[in-house]
């Protein structure tokens, strides 16, 4: 009866006649934190949802403290004490952070008055004992995503949840933030709330996890205590293969220059980045998040153009101010968000993968269909998007899919100079290894790649050379034979101590 | 090492000082507008500055107030109503009708009745929109059509003239038992409601809820489909209030009654900051916003501005008072970080 306080017997649900769940079991014992495993499409997210109510399971039996319960939706299993922190955040931007925690659920006078000093004062202790720091009237928009994950975990523990549910909440943190959120998590388990954390980042797991659950197109694989398996074995039990090697970089010797950047200045962002990029080169481009990484790329791509500086393409001097001027220069930029940049998630596969290259496949104006549609369906294959046609809408993929539409669009445009932002992020163990392999590929076919990425095992794995960047400056160059955690950890945050993952 | 490790969600730090209050009042934008055109208009015109002017503006605004309170609310739920100016069009024709026919009846009964009325209309654009799931856009361009329909259908095209309704009817929007009209009072109770409900209700609060993330509502365990369900209601209620209230003042109903009125509340409230695309808005802010269109219209006449060119002269005005705000504003989030 105590042994477990949830468990799931045989589920089973389908989306319009496909079968995502199949006969799933799963138990939860109180004060554990219990992994839930699986490539993208596993149906770990499906899982997640049925037991938080959002959907009905088809078949089988949800038991909570050895009763039999149904829930119609979110807010049934919220009164049952289980509150889930989604990938997507699911705060209210413009209300603040106290409102936040407490939406839907505002303390009241009699007579239905909001009785917000209440509210205020219940935020402010729930706040401080799980000992974070907040401005309890900031608007949640402003808050950086650490932040907003802390309200979210304050707002599941304000309802007393007995179980926790976090899908990924780990995928846009800072090493920092991360070790803050797992101290957190294990106060949380101390106090006997059972949680379930999915994350693609194994070596979470071992630091955090008690027990694992792997999923696998839809079926249970296993149960296991996170002591009794090693790495390869939670890989083999999630593919259903051996991925012997994560980070396949090949060794290419690196041809000419085909990108120079020089002093290379925006107000606000960063100053004073020069680097070069060689013809068959992966350059690691690392730091925390914030330190501008990702503006540098914006910068060369035209996005924000760049206020001082200069960049040199091909040995030539070019003033880059718009994509469109960047994409006819041979460069191709993957953007960090792929909802908020990289795809239109409402447009089909074929659509999103020919919009930077539609010219190509019109005439005079008028699109030639049967030539997109046979180009971006090649694309599309050659990167193996899992989707029933070409026809199917973005949004609708699962986020490594989706990720590979957003690489066949801008390889399609054959580009010379690849910028890659946090390319990984959030994607399953088999496409990750996928989209490593391709990097190394296109850099041993003569691609020059610049790639950014906040996992130093990627960066260490992937890069020919790593430069390091904090707070807008460039503060550390390294060869791939020189680096190493530790330097490029230093680098990114010098002064500031970094308490590692375990 | 872990004890000794900074805390890494940073304070952020709130800042006071006059200056900071202002800039965070939401509406100091607007009404910084206000104030401008105020004294411009006040130097062409001395007459724009008295008493007797500002209660006219007021009475010609405390209809629009009520409905764009209304649209407000519709709007922080990231819906829309279009269907305002038929609804109050059509309560409008009936309640003068009945009056027309049974003048006995007390004042009373015509504002009951013409609630009565709004709200079966608003309640069904709420069923077309959250069980038909049509976007609220399109379906209230359908009821706008509609309910426009039924009052040519119901006056067979005929007007209710001014001799024709009790004097007492008639009397209701212009009494002044205290010193301002009926109506103006009637506004401000409902602003003072809206206000309340807004702010110190539960479901006022999960009205912007909704608007801001309809999905983590969902989540939340808010109800969203009661919510988007319940503005449309209030909608129709607040139209039937105000389409009794336009009878009495302007003593007829047309069949063109309100014709194009749903643009203007649009108006008020985007011009006081109400977010088109939700869960933002004020009441405060949309009571201005009004005020603003109101302002504009008294004084495009004072000034004497050709009636040729009113129409767009307003126009550039409401243009300008909200890119104002919006570079205002922007100035504010700037300074912030």
């Amino acid at each position: 009866m105590s042994e477990t306080i949830l468990e799931l017997k045989k589920i089973s649900k389908s989306f319009s006649g496909v079968e995502v769940l199949h006969e799933v079991s799963f138990a939860l014992r109180p004060g554990e934190v219990h992994a839930l495993l699986g490539e993208n499409g596993a149906g770990k997210s499906t899982l997640v949802k049925i037991i938080t109510g959002v959907h009905q399971p088809d078949k089988g039996e949800i038991l909570l403290n050895g009763e039999p319960v149904h829930f119609g939706d979110a807010h049934d299993s919220r009164q049952a004490g289980i509150a889930a922190i989604y990938q997507e955040l699911s705060l209210f931007p413009d209300l603040d952070v106290a409102e936040n925690i407490f939406a839907g659920r505002q303390p009241v006078k009699p007579g239905g008055r909001v009785d917000w000093r209440k509210l205020y004062a219940e935020a402010g202790r729930l706040l401080e004992s799980l000992g974070v720091q907040l401005d309890l009237k900031q608007k949640a928009r402003t808050l950086s995503i650490a932040q907003q994950q802390m309200v979210e975990i304050a707002r599941a523990f304000s309802i007393n949840a007995q179980i926790l549910i976090m899908d990924e909440p780990t995928s846009s943190l800072t090493l920092h933030e991360v070790d803050d959120l797992f101290r957190l998590v294990r106060r949380l388990r101390e106090g006997g709330t059972a949680i379930i954390f999915i994350s693609h980042r194994l070596e979470e797991l071992f630091a955090l996890s008690d027990r694992v659950t792997v999923l696998r197109d839809g079926s249970y694989v296993d149960t296991r205590s996170m002591t009794d398996v090693t790495r390869d074995d939670l890989i083999r039990m999630m593919v259903g293969r051996t991925i012997s090697n994560l980070f396949p970089k090949q060794d290419v010797r690196a041809g000419d220059v085909v990108l120079k950047v020089e002093n290379l200045s925006r107000v606000g962002s960063f100053q004073d980045v020069s680097f070069e990029l060689r013809r068959g080169e992966i350059l690691g481009l690392a730091g925390l998040v914030g330190a501008g990484r990702t503006n540098v790329a914006r910068a060369i791509f035209g996005v924000e153009p760049a206020t001082g500086g200069r960049i040199q393409v091909e040995g030539r001097e070019v003033a880059i101010t718009s994509p469109q001027q960047a994409i006819k220069l041979g460069l191709a930029y993957v953007p960090e968000d792929r909802q908020l940049h990289g795809l239109i998630p409402a447009m089909h596969i074929t659509s999103n993968i020919s919009l930077p290259m539609l010219y190509r496949y019109a005439n005079n104006g008028w699109l030639r269909d049967k030539v997109e549609r046979k180009a971006t369906y090649e694309a599309a294959r050659q990167m193996e998007v899992r989707a029933n046609n070409i026809w199917q809408l973005a949004r609708e993929l699962s986020g490594g899919n989706q990720q590979k539409v957003v690489l066949a669009k801008w390889l399609s445009t054959n580009p010379r100079i690849l910028i890659l932002d946090e390319p990984t992020r959030g994607i399953d163990v088999g496409t990750k290894a996928a989209v490593h392999g391709l990097m190394s590929k296109l850099a041993a076919e003569g691609m020059a790649i610049l790639m950014i990425s906040s996992e130093l095992p990627e960066i260490l794995g992937m890069s020919d050379r790593v430069i390091v960047m904090r707070e807008g400056h460039v503060t550390g160059q390294f060869s791939r034979v020189e680096a190493t955690q530790e330097k490029i950890i230093s680098a990114a945050t010098q002064n500031v101590t970094i308490g590692s993952i375990q | 090492m872990t004890a000794q490790n900074p805390p890494a969600i940073p304070t952020s730090v709130s800042r006071n000082g006059l200056l900071w209050t202002l800039v965070r009042f939401r509406e100091a934008g607007i009404s910084l507008f206000i104030l401008i055109l105020v004294i411009a208009v006040t130097v062409r015109a001395p007459s724009f500055l008295t008493v007797d002017n500002f209660k006219d503006i007021l009475l010609n605004i405390s209809i629009l107030a009520i409905v764009a309170l209304a649209q407000t609310m519709v709007i922080i739920t990231h819906g829309i109503d279009l269907s305002v100016s038929s609804m109050i069009g059509l309560v409008a024709m009936i309640v003068a009708f009945v009056m027309k026919q049974n003048p006995e009846l007390p004042v009373l009964f015509a504002v009951l009745l013409g609630m009565a009325l709004g709200t079966v209309l608003g309640t069904f654009n709420g069923l077309i929109i959250t069980y038909g799931k049509v976007p609220p856009i399109i379906a209230t361009l359908g009821t706008l059509s509609i309910y426009r329909g039924l009052v040519f259908y119901y006056s067979q095209g005929t007007w209710i003239n001014s001799f024709e309704l009790p004097k007492n009817f008639k009397l209701l929007s212009k009494g002044t038992p205290f010193g301002l009209p009926n109506m103006v009072i009637i506004a401000i109770l409902v602003a003072i409601l809206v206000y309340y409900f807004l702010n110190y209700t539960r479901t006022g609060r999960d009205i912007y809820a909704v608007g801001s993330n309809p999905d983590a509502a969902q989540f939340a365990g808010i109800r969203k489909q009661r919510i988007t369900f319940l503005v449309y209601l209030m909608s129709g209620l607040f139209c039937g209030l105000a389409a009794v209230l336009w009878v009495s003042r302007f003593e007829s109903a047309q069949t063109n009654t309100a014709l194009g009125f749903e643009l203007q509340t649009v108006a008020a409230s985007v011009v006081g900051g109400v977010s088109i695309s939700g869960g933002v808005g004020t009441v405060p802010g949309v009571l201005l916003g009004a005020l603003l269109l109101g302002i504009i219209q008294n004084s495009l006449t004072l000034i004497r501005i050709s009636p040729f060119w009113q129409l767009a002269a307003q126009g550039l005005l409401i243009l300008i008072a909200v890119i104002s705000d919006k570079w205002i504003l922007n100035r504010v989030e700037r300074t912030k970080t």
